[in-house]
């Protein structure tokens, strides 16, 4: 629990000039991406090693992180995979007892840049209401002209494939033996999707996303899995085509968030940006057919446009309460269904568990 | 699913009076749900003793019953108004425990009254500590090793199994009463024994104590789809032994993993689920061990709580509005969110600040009671406190506590430190800063304390930096960097002013000249994610400023703070009642309270909420802020006036009688001057600062002679002195005594009737509210005895004098809103006591008594208006009787000297009312738990003086058919009347003994009046047996004369029940109004 020592310097710069002056934590540098804003009030350590932030800054709505350090079970891959992190202030110590290190030490050796001691409510609101920003974080360059500039220029999320920088470079197994073959499509998988897979008795393999669908179904799967993933879902063709090849056959398909958006667009529909997105464990989401409304965790930039889609097999099957967009869809033919929050949850609540029971379930009547 | 339509008239049961462990918070639950209700065209009827509510204005709910809360009562009222349901969750344990027994007595069956929100079942398996651990270990939770006991011998047998340390638990119980940690066989024998006797199913569980782990709480909302939601989690900063009541709390949790976190509410949902409560929150307590995680359910509340309102607070979702919809039907789906409008009430609030919630002690009031924390709830009162670190809201929460500190100090922590940090106390704080200012590790202090390190770190820091301010002033200079830091953490302009030998003012001049002044943050339940609509603010010191202030005309209100005796709900009551008033006399109102239980706290009430200390920095900040073009401080008790004058003197507009004129009443010296210039009689008195001008004035004045310090509220260090080597006691305890703060020293009238005036003006007329009459006779705070509106024994004569000097006073002092005079009668003569121009304790009780808002027509007539304008120009007095009784706190306090005398010791009080007087007598003794007896024994032992006076007593008890004991001189002189009396010892000679009936449940009543200036050591110790015993004690021979006639009259009539809104349509001007 080393005490850190006089505060360097950190800036946080926004594409549209706004200016966030605060103290470096965690690496130092300039890391760039989009800066959206997460309203979990625990679990920064899912957060952070979600691959689906990606090309993206987070800001904590939370003010006071790192009370109970980072330790080597909360892990949602096998390291950060975010630009920079943001927070209001950082715990100088951590205090649980599963806890190995504090979570500036951690950052720091991961190479992450964060920025502490800033007004985040008043970035978020300026998210809020100007929608996600690409921005900076700088410990070297405080020049105002400059950084925007930066900040302008870095890529951005729209468009963008970033699956190649999260996916695995070759299949792997995560675990030896169960009574379902699951291949799932690691566009950025969070490990928790595998433990609850697992824990239901799947034989799980993990393949690129850049697999082939005859790699795939040498596998003999019993189902196939769409992983949640970073970056624009309109960027990803090659998987979109390799789902098409693969849906035919009576699998039955399970996808969550970039999964979900996937599907949407092998049944012909489109996705599109949402203005800052839904990124935290609260979000009310009704069940269509039974009324149930479940919170559930969330992190999505982009949502599927239902509507567009011109298969009318495919309907609606949740809706976000706060918003009405799309959560869930299902195929009335197909055993083939998708949603666009994380029932697999890490961090948030674990009310959607039960769609992994409903995978299983549908594994069960194929097998 | 919308609401149901089989539903159309609800009778909701309130809590009835303040008492430690169910406070306001139950008046904020209950009057937003009779309002809630009412939006949605269910009639609503109510029935809570508790006058000193918002709930029980007769406007709030359609029918308004302010009878006692017992089967009995509840049933007369159902006999009447044949309600379809009744909402029993929202009244705390009260309402819980009186909906089981009233069900049990197959009333609701009778009546085919459906009870909604929550079923019998569901309570039993909640409370009953049995059938909820059973019900734990069907979903596979984990729970303490414990064993049941109905008897001690029982208990003795589970000790066995379990083993020492445990924790006893009685069933059916509020704030952990009658509980206790035992880590001694004596320990165990004592608490084991009071417990089973406090449970109301004589029921207790004998727990492996866990003293030490940490401690949660979750508050959970289920509606009838069974959708389930936390709305707020909660992380004690006490841990496990200190109750939660009582414990420093956080919110959300500060120290869990999202998966600890997770386990913990999936444990709730699954808890809720299996106890089966159909709709509405509930409160679950976990314990958590700190070394390996593992996860213990505590208890479960099945009803809105204190933690609810808390949470409520500290969350901006309104869980008793809500609870108060899902019970007629609604899901949460279907209601929405008030604060964004956009969104629903299905989900979780996420906040973006931390919150923290500091108790309030009364210990000074109980001296000899057992001072340390356990898990038995002690405090009177909570502040919360909103910043954006931990440290910033700790440090606004001590200031907010109004116990002298300016933050986070360790002033107070002069005792032994290892001592005191080993068992917790209430001024545990101070003792954790001397600890970690005098070097000590946080390894070592946790060790000795167990608060999670953590908390411990965050506390170094702020100890840390102060260090460095200090020697920054050594270095010559504040930094604006270093200044702006230092409020960032917390401190206040006192704290500051200390640190840089400045005064506060000062301090705020370099400050605001620096521009660091705090920006106001909205409570908006989604962590700005959606866009909020109400305006609920905090301070903190950041960039980004979110009020909208508005050029229309505004007043500011300015709440009481935490809830402490003598300054409690009544006053909230007059800072709502004030707010409504202006808001519907459009303007625009601005309340700044710290209380999380109340009314006033509530984001509806006003049209602008500042959740803040109400200390001057605090005020002050806001008040540069809104520029209001009126401050009141007249409506929150002592707290709001202590600032007056500073505020004045700051040029802040304080509308209603003068600061100076406020000061004129308070001030001995300008008040004698008053006194005299009206020719009007006081007590004769001086001042001293020494013993040795107490001894003078004392023997100038003639003994008994009645001392206390200056400008002190709820007579606080109040004494009645016989003789000098009392008062040289007395003037040594005294220690802040000063020049400008002398000890008063005034004649104390023996056998003096008391009567309490509230008056309103507005400079031209001057309207009585009420003249109330004292049961007990003055020398026992006003704040402490009952009364009767209107007057029962004073002559018509007498009642007119006090009428006129109480407009002469008034108009003297040119009071504008409320007065309240007390005065005393002895022989005839009138006697002023002390004048209060500001709202006081009675006025609630005064305004249900005459059917007029008081403290509304108050508001209006600062603002500017006269009562001519308003329609009250003439005082009412009733043809019913209005009884107040009050609630002692004494259970809790145990060892404690249950004596009443100057110093206000109550909690609360409740309201009788009924045609007749001793009906209405014995209706607020019922409601204040001290029901009266119909048979038994009663004993006797009065003092001297009282020994004529209670010959008639006793011969109507006798006649009556109670068998009377007393001790020999008592006895002698009933004896010598014809009166048969069984003759007791003195506690002291030993049995048989007056404590041995009360030990055997064969006392009744006990009448027990003091003998003189010192209590006896067995009178003692009988008062307190009989408090914990239930056994009704009356300790005055006025009290003894009302109680046996309400005796007589309980016995010769029957009790009838009637709505406030029947009464108030009896009432007319009777009396002329004095001008
Ligand atoms: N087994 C135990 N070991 C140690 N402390 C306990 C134990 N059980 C309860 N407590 C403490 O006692 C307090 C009061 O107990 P609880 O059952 O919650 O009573 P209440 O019904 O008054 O809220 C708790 O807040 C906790 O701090
Ligand atoms: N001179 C007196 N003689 C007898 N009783 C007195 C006298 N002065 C005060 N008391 C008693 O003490 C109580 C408290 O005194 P008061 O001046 O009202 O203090 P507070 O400011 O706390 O209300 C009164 O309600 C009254 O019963
Ligand atoms: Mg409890
Ligand atoms: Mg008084």
């Amino acid at each position: 629990m080393e005490r850190s020592k006089i505060k360097k310097i950190a800036v946080l710069t926004l594409e549209d000039g706004q200016v966030f002056r605060g103290s470096s934590f965690g690496a130092e540098g300039e890391a760039y991406g989009e800066v959206v804003f997460n309203t979990s009030m625990m679990g920064y350590q899912e957060i952070l090693t979600d691959p689906s932030y990606k090309g993206q800054m987070v800001c904590m709505t939370y003010p006071l992180i790192g009370n109970y350090g980072v330790n080597k079970e909360d892990m949602e891959s096998t390291r950060p995979f975010l630009e920079g992190f943001i927070v209001k202030e950082v715990s100088r110590i951590y205090s649980n007892w599963r806890a190995t290190e504090d979570l500036g030490s951690y950052l720091k050796r991961n190479n992450i840049v964060g920025i502490e001691g800033i007004d985040t409510r008043r970035l978020t609101k300026h998210i809020r209401e100007h929608g996600a920003k690409k921005g900076v974080i700088s410990t070297t360059d405080f020049d105002g002209k400059n950084l925007v500039r930066k900040a302008k220029a870095s890529a951005g999320l729209e468009g963008r494939d970033l699956i190649k920088e999260v996916t695995c470079k070759k299949a792997y197994d995560w675990n030896a033996t169960g009574k379902y073959r699951v291949a799932a499509i690691d566009s950025g998988i969070k490990h928790n999707i595998l433990r609850n897979l697992e824990a239901r008795g799947c034989q799980v393999r993990v393949f690129p996303a850049t697999a082939q669908a005859k790699e795939i179904s040498e596998f003999k799967p019993h189902g196939l899995f769409l992983s949640n993933g970073p970056g624009d879902p309109a960027a990803l063709s090659y998987i979109v085509n390799t789902v098409k090849e693969l849906i035919g056959t009576k699998l039955p398909v399970f996808g969550i968030c970039l999964g979900h958006q996937i599907l949407g667009q092998v049944f012909g529909g489109k996705t599109f940006k949402l203005k800052f997105g839904h990124h935290g464990g609260n979000q009310p989401v009704q069940d269509l057919e039974t009324g149930a409304v479940l919170i559930t965790a969330q992190n999505h930039g982009f949502a599927v446009d239902v509507d567009s889609i011109p298969d009318k097999n495919v309907v609606l099957t949740h809706v976000n309460l706060n918003d009405r967009t799309c959560e869930g869809m299902e195929h009335k033919t197909l055993p083939v269904f998708s949603v666009q929050y994380h029932p697999e949850a890490a961090p948030g609540p674990h009310d959607a568990a039960c769609h992994f029971d409903k995978f299983i379930g549908m594994m069960k009547k194929n097998a | 699913m919308p609401k149901r339509t089989d539903i159309k008239k609800i009778l909701i049961i309130g809590s009835g009076p303040i008492v430690i462990g169910q406070a306001c918070e139950f008046d904020y639950s209950g009057t937003q749900a009779c309002k809630a209700l009412r939006e949605d065209g269910f009639e609503v009827i109510l029935i809570n003793s508790n006058p000193a509510t918002i709930m029980t204005d007769p406007q709030t709910a359609d029918r308004t019953y302010i009878e006692p809360i017992t089967v009995e009562f509840l049933e007369k009222i159902i006999q009447i108004e044949k309600p379809d349901a009744v909402l029993p969750t929202l009244g705390g344990q009260t309402a819980l425990n009186t909906a089981v027994k009233a069900h049990e007595a197959g009333i609701f069956e009778k009546y085919g009254v459906k009870m909604i929100g929550v079923n019998v079942d569901s309570i039993k398996k909640a409370e009953d500590r049995q059938l909820f651990k059973k019900a734990m270990q069907k979903i596979g939770l984990d729970m303490p090793r414990s064993g049941l006991a109905h008897t001690i011998e029982e208990a003795r047998e589970v000790l066995k199994e379990i083993k020492l340390p445990v924790v006893v638990r009685p069933s059916f119980t509020l704030g952990g009463t009658g509980g206790g940690i035992c880590e001694t066989m004596q320990e165990f024998e004592r608490i084991a024994a009071y417990g089973l006797q406090l449970s109301m199913t004589s029921q207790i569980l004998i727990e492996e104590s866990i003293v030490g782990w940490k401690e949660f709480e979750l508050e959970v909302m289920r509606d009838r789809k069974d959708n389930v939601v936390i709305i707020c989690s909660i992380e004690n900063f006490d841990p496990m032994g200190v109750h939660t009541g009582d414990s420093i709390t956080v919110a959300p949790a500060q120290t869990l993993t999202d998966v600890e976190y997770q386990k913990m509410r999936d444990a709730s949902i699954a808890c809720i689920r299996e106890i089966g409560v159909e709709t509405g929150g509930s409160n679950i307590q976990f314990a958590l061990n700190p070394d390996d995680g593992r996860m213990i359910v505590i208890e479960m509340n099945p009803r809105v709580s204190r933690s609810s309102a808390l949470a409520s607070k500290a969350t901006g979702f309104p869980i008793a509005k809500i609870a108060a919809k899902l019970a007629v039907g609604y899901t949460l789906d279907e209601i929405p969110n008030d604060i964004t409008r956009m969104t629903p009430a299905s989900f979780e609030p996420t906040i973006d600040y931390c919150v923290v919630k500091i108790p309030r002690f009364a210990f000074e009031k109980f001296p000899g009671a057992d001072a340390t924390l356990g898990t038995q709830m002690k405090s009177v009162g909570e502040v919360m406190a909103i910043g954006r670190t931990f440290k910033e809201a700790f440090q606004k929460g001590l200031r907010g506590l109004e116990i002298k500190a300016a933050g986070f100090e360790s002033k107070k922590a002069t005792g032994d430190l290892l001592k005191n940090l080993k068992t917790p106390n209430a001024e545990r704080f101070a003792y954790l800063k001397r600890a970690l200012e005098e070097g000590m590790s946080l390894e070592k202090i946790h060790e000795i304390t167990n608060i999670d390190p953590w908390f411990l770190e965050n506390l170094a820091e702020i100890v840390e930096f102060e260090k460095e301010l200090r020697s920054a002033t050594k270095l010559g200079g504040l930094s604006p960097v270093f200044l702006r830091r230092a409020k960032e953490m917390g401190f206040s302009d006192i704290q500051l002013g200390e640190i840089f030998s400045a005064s506060e003012t000062e301090i705020r001049e370099i400050r605001k000249e620096e521009g660091i002044i705090p920006a106001y943050k909205l409570v908006d339940t989604c962590a700005a994610e959606f866009e909020a609509f109400t305006p609920y603010y905090y301070s903190t010191y950041e960039e980004e400023d979110e009020v909208k202030t508005t050029s229309k005309k505004k007043i500011m209100i300015l709440g009481g703070g935490p809830n402490r005796i003598g300054q409690g709900i009544e006053f909230d009551y007059c800072c709502c009642h004030a707010a409504f008033a202006l808001k519907d006399a459009g303007f625009e109102t601005i309340m700044v309270n710290c209380n999380p239980e109340t009314v006033s706290t509530d984001y509806d009430t006003s049209d602008r909420l500042y959740f803040e200390p109400v200390t001057f920095e605090d005020v002050m900040n806001i008040i540069d802020k809104e520029k209001p073009q009126g401050v009141i401080v007249q409506f929150g008790g002592q707290t709001p006036l202590n600032l007056a004058l500073a505020l004045k003197k700051a040029g802040v507009p304080v509308i209603g009688t003068s600061p100076e004129a406020i000061d004129r009443a308070e001030d001995r010296k300008k008040f004698s001057q008053l006194i005299q210039k009206l020719g009007l009689r006081q007590p004769a008195n001086g001042n001293a600062v020494t013993f040795e001008e107490a001894r003078r004035e004392a023997s100038r004045i003639g003994y008994p002679v009645l001392v206390r310090p200056s400008y002190v509220l709820g007579g606080r260090a109040m004494e009645i002195i016989y003789d000098e080597t009392v008062l040289e006691n007395y003037m040594n305890r005294m220690t802040d005594v000063t020049v400008d703060r002398p000890i008063l020293v005034d004649q104390f009238l023996e056998d003096a009737k008391e009567v309490d005036v509230d008056m309103i003006a507005d400079g031209e007329t001057f309207v009585v509210g009420g003249v109330m009459e004292h049961i007990e006779q003055a020398g026992i705070h006003s704040g402490d005895s009952a009364c009767s509106l209107p007057p029962y024994s004073l002559s018509t004569a007498v009642i007119d004098e006090i009428r006129r000097q109480t407009a002469a006073l008034a108009r003297e002092l040119r009071v504008i809103g409320l007065m309240n005079v007390q005065f005393a009668v002895k022989n005839n003569e009138v006697y002023v006591l002390e004048v209060n121009p500001r709202a006081s304790r009675t006025i609630p009780f005064v305004s249900k008594a005459i059917g007029v808002p008081l403290a509304k027509l108050a508001s209006q007539v600062m603002a500017g208006k006269k009562l001519k304008e308003l329609g009250f120009t003439s005082e009412i007095v009733p043809d019913f009787f209005s009884v107040k009784e009050v609630v002692l706190p004494f259970v809790r306090f145990r060892g404690a000297d249950i004596l009443l005398g100057p110093e206000m010791k109550s909690t609360g009080e409740v309201m009788g009312i009924d045609a007749d007087f001793s009906l209405a007598f014995a209706k607020a003794q019922i409601a204040a738990s001290s029901s009266l007896p119909l048979e038994g024994t009663v004993f006797v032992s009065v003092k001297d003086r009282d020994k004529v006076a209670i010959v008639p007593i006793a011969r109507l008890l006798h006649e009556m058919g109670f068998s009377l004991a007393s001790t020999s001189g008592t006895a002698k002189v009933l004896g010598e009347n014809g009166i048969p009396t069984e003759i007791l010892k003195k506690v002291a000679e030993g049995s048989p003994n007056a404590m041995d009936l009360v030990r055997q449940g064969k006392l009744a009543l006990a009448i027990n009046t003091p003998a003189g200036e010192k209590p006896r050591q067995d009178e003692i110790r009988i008062r307190t047996l009989a408090v914990t015993h239930g056994v009704p004690c009356v300790t005055t021979i006025e009290g003894a004369k009302a109680s046996v006639n309400g005796i007589r009259s309980m016995k010769e009539k029957t009790m009838k029940v009637n709505a406030l809104q029947d009464y108030h349509k009896q009432l007319k001007t009777k009396k002329p109004v004095y001008v």
